[in-house]
């Protein structure tokens, strides 16, 4: 019974609390910087990161990442067409673990809302930045041993230049 | 004639007051749960979410109003009429000043016992044609709570009779010019409280609804605006139980200064919110000890009230 009426004193008394709501359009929640929200695609040093290695696509749950893998003259891959329906991506960043060239990730900020579904679907042109996003610095194709146009083999960092194995012979 | 229009003025008055009322206090009660659980409540819709009550109603008008094709349509439609009409029907005895009200029946307060427990049917009758077994279970719990609170209900407010000696909510209120019942009727305002609580099947008596179990129960099948009008209807109960408490208890219309239909207001209002805070606190009793909480607990100190008052009204003479 006393505990009855502590109760409701303890209740009353909640009154003069402060608030624990966030009043959310106005004012924003915060959100750590790795935060899973809209996906993007990075560059890095002005060219496209992703190498459509597919490894995303793979990794993704729900099936929700799409896209063609291509190669210009000089052999760089990068992808023909990137789609992410994210009418079905969950968010779990899953794709961004299993990327080996930290070009997918993602950011804080999820005010995606749509009034038609098909809007959901982002292009890779939707989806491209021009900087890095989270990591900057790694440049996969300065550190592959993988011959491209402008950089040939043993031209990347920590790397020293191919040698004849044969004389190598003893 | 003049008389005719006048009582026809204030049933009008009353009708919309009390359903305005009503729809009002989702509101209040929505904003006081917000803020004795830190948090708002609604307060977007207009002025401090004001306009809610408006989005609400507009809402529930344009629901789909569908009756289930395994119900008994006749008893289904009917059952949420039956609550807001007695509901409304009590509100008829409520004096509001000394000469402002809808009725002067001097068994007034009978007359709110008799149409307040009316209310059951609605609920035992909507569980029933609803042909559900969940409804048909708060039905059920409904009929069985009843049959627990109205005795000690009807037990309680008797020590309110036998100090005013009248049945006539008027009469009552005139003899607290002294002093408010609350003071010697301490123990006959607590069970009438629990009674109140039971009787509006609110928090924690609402095993008829009970939404965790039973999936609002009763009213599971409700759609629309005969919802609404279920819905409306536990909001009139709880105003009308919180007037009735003012007037047996708290000195009705009187205190100084307002005028009388202004103090009744505040009075209604202020246990209006009590009835909140006990939902904001309290969890659901169990159907088994809230029976045994009644038949054992309430009816005995009910009985002693009524005993104890009678025997010093009696030594008094
Ligand atoms: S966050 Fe998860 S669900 Fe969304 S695209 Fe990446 S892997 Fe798929
Ligand atoms: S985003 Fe990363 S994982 Fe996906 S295809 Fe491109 S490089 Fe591979």
């Amino acid at each position: 019974m006393l505990s009855i009426v502590k109760g409701l004193w303890i209740v009353f008394l909640h009154m003069f609390r402060r608030r624990v709501t966030v009043q959310y359009p106005e004012q924003k929640p915060y959100l750590a910087p790795r935060w899973r929200g809209r996906i993007i695609l990075s560059r890095i040093n002005g060219e496209e990161r992703c190498v459509a290695c597919y490894l995303c696509a793979v990794a993704c749950p729900v099936d929700c990442i799409a896209l063609q893998a291509t190669e210009d003259e000089s052999g760089r891959r990068f992808p023909e067409w990137f789609r992410i329906n994210f009418s079905r991506c969950i968010f779990c960043g899953f794709c961004e673990e299993a990327c080996p060239t930290y070009a997918i990730q993602l950011t804080p900020d999820f005010e995606m809302g749509e009034y038609v579904r098909q809007n959901l679907v982002y292009e890779k042109e939707d989806l491209l930045i021009a900087g890095p996003g989270k990591y900057a610095g790694y440049d996969f194709y300065r550190v592959a041993g993988l011959a491209i146009g402008g950089k040939d083999k043993g031209e990347g960092e920590n790397e020293a230049p191919p040698r004849d194995v044969r004389t190598l012979l003893p | 004639m003049n008389d005719t229009v006048r009582s026809l003025l204030i049933v009008f008055i009353l009708l919309i007051a009390s359903l305005s009322v009503a729809g009002m206090l989702t509101w209040v009660e929505r904003r006081l749960l917000g803020l004795w659980q830190d948090r708002y409540g609604p307060n977007r819709v207009g002025p401090f979410g004001l306009l809610q009550v408006v989005a609400d109603a507009i809402k529930l008008f344009f629901k789909e109003d569908w009756i289930p094709p395994y119900a008994d349509k006749v008893v289904f439609v009917l059952a949420p009429a039956v609550i807001m009409l007695s509901v409304l029907m009590s509100f008829t005895v409520v004096p509001f000043s000394s000469s402002l009200g809808v009725v002067d029946l001097n068994i007034g307060l009978l007359f709110f016992l008799g149409m307040s427990s009316m209310g059951v049917y609605s609920v035992v009758l909507g569980g029933w044609a609803s042909n559900n077994k969940y409804s048909l279970l708060g039905g059920l719990r409904a009929s069985a709570q009843m049959l627990s609170y109205e005795v000690f209900m009807g037990l309680s407010v008797s020590g309110v009779v036998l100090l005013a000696g009248s049945f006539d909510l008027r009469t009552i209120v005139v003899q607290q010019k002294a002093v408010w019942y609350c003071v010697p009727q301490a123990l006959g305002l607590f069970v009438f409280m629990v009674a109140g609580v039971a009787e509006t099947r609110r928090v924690p008596f609402d095993l008829p609804e009970a939404d965790s179990e039973l999936i609002a129960g009763f009213h599971s099948e409700y759609s629309s605006m005969k919802f609404g009008m279920f819905f409306v209807g536990e909001y009139l109960g709880i105003t009308l139980v919180s007037a009735i408490v003012a007037t047996l208890f708290f000195g009705g219309w009187l205190g100084p200064f307002l005028p009388p239909p202004i103090w009744l207001a505040i009075k209604t209002f202020v246990i209006v919110c009590f009835f909140i805070l006990l939902r904001a606190t309290l969890p659901r009793l169990r159907y088994d000890q809230l029976m045994g909480f009644g038949w054992k607990v309430m009816l005995p100190l009910a009985l002693l009230n009524l005993l104890v008052t009678g025997a010093i009204r009696l030594a008094m003479g």
